[in-house]
């Protein structure tokens, strides 16, 4: 199974890929609405995105408050 | 000379087709096509039901000549996010409880013969959805006979985070095509499926790659038209009955919710939103 580390740098490649940002400029600890700008429908979006490349299942309110990309790691992760 | 889009609203500029500021319809070798596009999602309100019962009155007149109905978006976002939750919300602001009530109804009634005409034509209906698929866009889609999703595409009923049950004939449409743990999880926890759990629950009959829904809704009326049309709409009889009682009984449950207070509080708190994730409580 891969490591935590491992899930968090996927998703940061994954995110700096779809949002067309250079991948060094997003770190683990930023607020990812506030860095990617993103709104409602593109949250909806990367959870989609995220739920297909992991092969996990999402629930919504499992990300409320979530803001974060090591915290959306971790849920990710506990669920590989 | 006026383009499509400068005529005036309402204007059927043919026989066979037709385009609003909502939606627009075309019958084309023999398949329907019904495009959605009003901005930001589609939002059902009462331009977009003006409009659906525009095609709805149409379509008596077009299935003669047509075999299949493809129900798509042309926007970005997705395919429905549902009810137009901002227009309800102002309206009802303006009303006294007993007249706004009356105009919920009204709203559900006009909605509910539109969807109940699509789900019993004599035609094969296939919505080629994308993206959000909320409430009432779930809901016309439900209405549809086969359901065809992007893998992008995100089914949600969020009703209960404002105090309703789904008011579209959701939850009857969803029970006859689905097991009652799939129905109540969706219904009460108020969650999004994406498009592959869609697939796996056999709400949806096919999911195909981003941007394709639409091609292969397409490629799928082809084959239908194949077929003995008597035989088609003899088959679509007997498969799928549309749930008349419990369609109505969710409309008395959805009137009798909607004047509390929890749901004003909800749908004033959704409106007023600024946060990235308003669908969430």
């Amino acid at each position: 199974m891969q490591t935590a580390d491992q899930t968090l740098d996927e998703i940061l490649t994954l995110a700096a890929a779809h949002f067309k940002v250079p991948r060094e400029t997003l770190g683990p600890d930023d607020d990812f609405f506030k860095t990617l700008g993103v709104d409602s429908l593109q949250t909806l979006d990367l959870l989609t995105r995220l739920e297909h490349h992991f092969h996990v299942e999402l629930p919504d309110y499992e990300l409320e408050g979530v803001s974060d990309f090591r915290t959306l790691a971790s849920r990710i992760q506990a669920r590989l | 000379m006026r383009t499509l889009q400068e005529q005036p609203r309402g204007e059927s500029h043919s026989g066979h087709s037709f385009r609003g500021q909502a939606l627009s319809w075309q019958l084309k070798h023999g398949t329907i096509e019904l495009a959605l596009y009003r901005e930001p999602c589609n939002e059902l309100g009462s331009l977009a039901l003006d409009e659906l019962e525009k095609f709805a009155r149409a379509l008596e007149s077009l299935q003669p000549e047509a075999h299949a109905l493809i129900i798509y978006s042309e926007l970005k976002c997705g395919f429905c996010a549902g009810a137009d939750l901002r227009e309800l919300y102002h309206r009802w602001q303006g009303m006294a409880k007993a007249e706004g009530l009356r105009g919920v109804r009204d709203f559900l009634e006009r909605i509910h013969k539109v969807l109940n005409t699509i789900d019993a034509a004599p035609l094969t209906t296939i919505a080629a959805v994308h993206g959000v698929v909320f409430g009432g866009g779930f809901e016309l889609a439900l209405a549809c006979d086969l359901i065809i999703a992007d893998k992008m595409a995100r089914f949600c009923f969020p009703e209960l985070r404002l105090g309703l049950i789904p008011g579209f004939g959701g939850i009857p449409r969803l029970k006859r095509d689905l097991g009652n743990g799939v129905v109540r999880d969706l219904l009460l926890t108020g969650r999004s499926f994406n498009a592959t759990k869609a697939l796996q629950v056999g709400l949806v009959s096919q999911m195909v790659g981003e941007g394709e829904a639409l091609r292969v809704a397409r490629a799928t009326a082809v084959q239908l038209s194949k077929f003995d049309r008597e035989t088609a709409i003899a088959a679509k009889r007997f498969i799928k009955p549309v749930p008349q009682e419990e369609l109505r009984q969710e409309i008395d449950i959805f009137c009798d919710l909607f004047g509390r207070p929890v749901v004003q509080a909800g749908l004033k708190k959704f409106v007023e939103s600024t946060d990235a994730q308003p669908y969430l409580p």
